[in-house]
């Protein structure tokens, strides 16, 4: 198990590492650079500049100091906000990446499971055919949608009631928390639900439900306790990218209800270039992501005894 | 609902079991969602500021609350280029002068000032004080002005000190800081010397570059001035009493400022930050901020909520802009007054882009800027070219014989990556095949990557635009100079220079403005570019909130003489 363990922690740093060599060279290769403004500098400021960023080295010079300096945990100083490491970027608007995503998760996972099994248990009749249709709502409709008129029906319901029922935007509390989170959450849960209710139907015939049957034990505890256990494992299979996913990519949401996450330094870096912003956000939520996948594998065997590995 | 068991799906379990179990189930999950939302309340109280309470306008503490599109990226202002973090600057600095309400300069830190050929002076009011209480003097202003100039800090608008004597050679690194031309013969003035004639200098120190900066404690915050409401002192109206990155700020009046009393406001909460219009017009209707600004998309839906739409030019002019380097088919004259006569900037403004506010481009000078007396732009109005298609061919025609082509190739158009950039450069794409026959391939690039192939000179045509620094009408004049960086175009004629040397060098406002003038139609003449529109910008805001004041020049949005009524 150590062993194994250790491995895959050894395949993830490869890859974090190569994902990091990727984007610093594609970076590089992109046209322009963060230092290029509006205002022209003549060529002495820009000389400095250059020289204080590092970027009067040749490339793969930089990239040793950087891979250097990364070493040591140290992401640099940001393009646009000049007084900010990136470390300080990362440590202020993750937290609130996370929690919010977090959120989400566990509203996609519950609302997954539940849809899912309702689904299952009403095939093909009209419940089934109701919530499938909103699945299929959920899985196309975009989120920066579903955000902004989610945000609208907020502000019609306080207006309509007359009062603050929910926060229409900002960070804070956990009231500033329930719309997006559940926005966010929206298409994974119904992807979740789709995927509950055919793994539900695939193994409402198999053997074990029919022996459980043929022993006498209750329908309700059947249901429970071997087809849901059963069916929920490519839930928790797909869970852990979900959470990566969905903690990274929560940009749009951020953006429509003005929390200070992560995912708007990430993609507003790209958009000005911001090398030191772009390489820290993407190597931190790359080894969120490869991380995260481990994770799954090691407690998918704490689920499912025949795939622990030994 | 009640047969346990159907032919069909043998298998299938009794639902009202199923239900009871399920029922369990969840409310165990629910309760544990409930323990960990108490949990994250707990936590997000501990990370992020409480935005809840933020309330559009308040009477009785006489406070508002107002969003922004993003966090203000640079604090400093020796360093601080762009509009977020001037509009915070205007309200938390004040520097030696202001601009008033009625668009006309105001004492501000000097009571007085006098500004001749040789030199500027001001005298400093000495009851100026920092937010710590420490009075404000002349030797703050010096030390902020070499510190934007000094090499090693790369502050890229350095060059609106280049008036003050050897400011330039010292931002070059060819003389040290100490020879910059500014004496102080006692602490409460300061002696400018000027590099040449400017009579607009004491314009320029609007500009946030200019504001003061207390020596001792920049160097206490160990590089770190401006990161933080901690790391910054202030000067102005208010003091930042709180900074949340990407969250909010908290401005409150300021104790110390020695005009507090003019100021009404106790606080501005910047209770959002937020680049998406529609977000911010979701809090204006939440009453949650007393200020937003509308697009077009958003005006039918503010008129029916029957909000006060207000607008306003904001002096940044949009153009055309030729590619004028050698090897350049756009190098033709004739290729470009084609164009010139065939593009019709009143339909793009009023009926393609529709956007309110906005004008038709007619010069490269903004309708703000004065001239002797008036508007310059009604002492000396633009020549028109009329459209015409004819003419058009036939310069297009002349064109293609000066460049010996069989065929005209493909043109590049370079253009932003925006819904607007792209509605104008399809409109331009449209007009000029329809017309002239002409082809032209749009290259859409972000900010940054346009920014870069302007340099480079990877481009036919760009479409371009050019905000004023300062209220002259040479923060747009020397442009198209040979010399400067920004003329990306690289368009160069001796005449142009001449003109642009007559405007900075001049005495006479008189003879300035006929400078000007001559470059105006100058650059009609020569079609160096060919102007699209003035911007203008609407806005709503909260009925009670009143004293709000917009501005071309100097911090917009200006809050400093707003009040909430009633």
């Amino acid at each position: 198990m150590t062993r194994y363990f250790l491995r895959r922690l050894a395949q993830g740093l490869l890859a974090v590492w190569f994902i990091a060599t990727a984007t610093f060279f594609g970076m590089h290769a992109v046209p322009g650079d963060p230092l290029s403004s509006d205002r022209a500098t003549t060529e002495k400021i820009r000389a400095n500049l250059e020289s204080k960023y590092g970027l009067d080295k040749p490339l793969p010079a930089q990239y040793l100091i950087y891979m250097g300096n990364l070493v040591q945990g140290d992401f640099g100083i940001s393009f646009t906000q000049e007084n900010r490491s990136v470390n300080d970027i990362i440590r202020d608007h993750f937290p609130v990446s996370a929690t919010l995503g977090i959120l989400a998760v566990i509203f996609a996972g519950l609302g997954g499971i539940l849809w899912g099994a309702l689904t299952a248990l009403f095939r093909n009749r009209l419940p089934d055919t109701i919530i499938m249709f909103l699945v299929i709502l959920g899985i196309s409709v975009p989120s920066f949608v579903v955000a902004a008129l989610s945000q609208l029906m907020l502000v019609r319901l306080n207006d309509t009631v007359g009062m603050s029922v929910l926060p229409v935007g900002g960070w804070g509390s956990v009231a500033h928390m329930i719309v997006p989170a559940l926005v966010l959450g929206l298409s994974t849960m119904a992807y979740l639900t789709r995927l509950m209710r055919s793994s539900m139907l695939e193994i409402v015939n198999a053997d074990y439900i029919k022996t459980a049957h043929a022993k006498g034990l209750p329908a309700g505890q059947i249901f429970v306790n071997h087809q849901l256990r059963n069916a929920v494992l490519p839930v928790v299979t797909v869970l852990g990218p979900a959470i990566a996913s969905i903690t990274t990519g929560g940009f749009v949401v951020e953006i429509v209800f003005a929390i200070p996450g992560l995912g708007r330094y990430f993609v507003q870096a790209i958009q000005q270039l911001d090398y030191t912003v772009i390489m820290g956000t993407t190597i931190f939520y790359g080894a969120f992501l490869v991380f995260m996948v481990i994770l799954v594998d090691l407690v998918y065997g704490l689920i499912d005894p025949r795939v622990r590995v030994e | 609902m009640h047969e346990t068991i159907t032919e069909t799906h043998s298998t299938a379990p009794s639902n009202k079991a199923v239900f009871s179990q399920l029922r369990r189930y969840f409310l165990y999950a629910f309760i544990a969602v409930g323990v960990l939302m108490f949990v994250l309340d707990y936590l997000a109280s501990s990370v992020g500021s409480d935005t809840q309470e933020a309330r559009a306008v308040d009477f009785e503490t006489q406070s508002i609350a107002i969003a922004i599109a993003e966090e203000p990226p640079q604090l400093n202002s020796s360093l601080a280029t762009d509009a977020v973090s001037g509009m915070v600057l205007g309200h938390i600095m004040e520097g030696l002068l202001r601009m008033g309400v009625d668009d006309q300069l105001e004492a501000g830190i000097a009571e007085r000032w006098e500004v001749t050929p040789e030199t500027a002076t001001f005298w400093l009011r000495k009851d100026a004080r920092w937010s710590d209480g420490e009075p404000i003097t002349a030797k703050d202003f010096l030390f902020a002005w070499q510190t934007a100039l000094d090499p090693d800090n790369a502050s890229e608008y350095a060059f609106l000190l280049y008036a003050i004597k050897n400011a330039e050679a010292i931002n070059q690194g060819n003389l040290p800081l100490t020879d910059l031309g500014v004496r102080i013969p006692d602490p409460h003035t300061l002696v400018v010397e000027l590099e040449r004639p400017v009579p607009f200098f004491d314009k320029m120190v609007v500009f946030p570059t200019f504001l003061p900066i207390r020596q001792d404690f920049y160097e206490a915050t160990g590089g770190r001035f401006g990161a933080d409401a901690k790391d910054l002192l202030y000067s102005g109206p208010f003091v930042m009493a709180s900074w949340v990155h990407g969250s909010s700020l908290l401005l409150q009046k300021n104790p110390y400022y020695w005009d507090k009393d003019r100021i009404r406001l106790n606080e501005i909460n910047v209770a959002y930050i937020t680049s998406d219009v529609n977000a911010r017009i979701n809090f204006f209707k939440d009453e949650r901020i007393a200020f937003t600004g509308l697009q077009a998309e958003n005006l039918i839906d503010a008129m029916r909520q029957k909000w006060p739409i207000k607008r306003y030019q904001d002096g940044t002019v949009f153009f055309l802009e030729f590619n004028h380097r050698e090897d350049r088919l756009s190098e033709n004259l004739n290729f470009r007054r084609a164009l010139q006569s065939v593009l019709d900037m009143e339909e793009l403004v009023y009926k393609v882009t529709k956007l309110p506010g906005y004008r038709p481009g007619e010069s490269l000078f903004p309708t703000f800027l004065m001239g002797v007396e008036k508007s310059f732009r009604q002492e000396y109005p633009a020549t028109k070219i009329p459209v015409d298609y004819a003419q058009a061919r036939a310069y297009l025609a002349q064109a293609k014989e000066e460049l010996g082509l069989a065929e005209w190739p493909e043109f590049v158009l370079l253009c932003g990556d925006n819904p607007i950039s792209n509605i104008q450069s399809e409109w331009v794409q449209g007009a000029l095949k329809k017309h002239l026959g002409l082809t032209l391939k749009i290259d859409k690039q972000i900010f940054k990557q346009r920014l870069a192939k302007m340099t480079a000179g990877d481009f036919d045509l760009v479409l371009a635009g050019w905000g004023p620094d300062y209220n002259d009408p040479l923060t747009f004049g020397d442009l198209f100079a040979s010399w400067n960086l920004n003329n990306r175009g690289r368009y160069a004629s001796p005449e142009m220079d001449r003109l642009i040397a007559v405007a900075q060098n001049a005495s006479t406002p008189q003879s300035r403005m006929e400078a000007f003038a001559g470059i105006q139609q100058l650059i009609i003449d020569d079609a160096v570019i060919l102007p699209m529109y003035e911007r203008g910008l609407t806005y709503v805001l909260h009925p009670k909130l009143k004293g709000v004041k917009r501005r071309v020049i100097g911090a917009d949005t200006d809050f400093t003489n707003a009040y909430v009524e009633r």
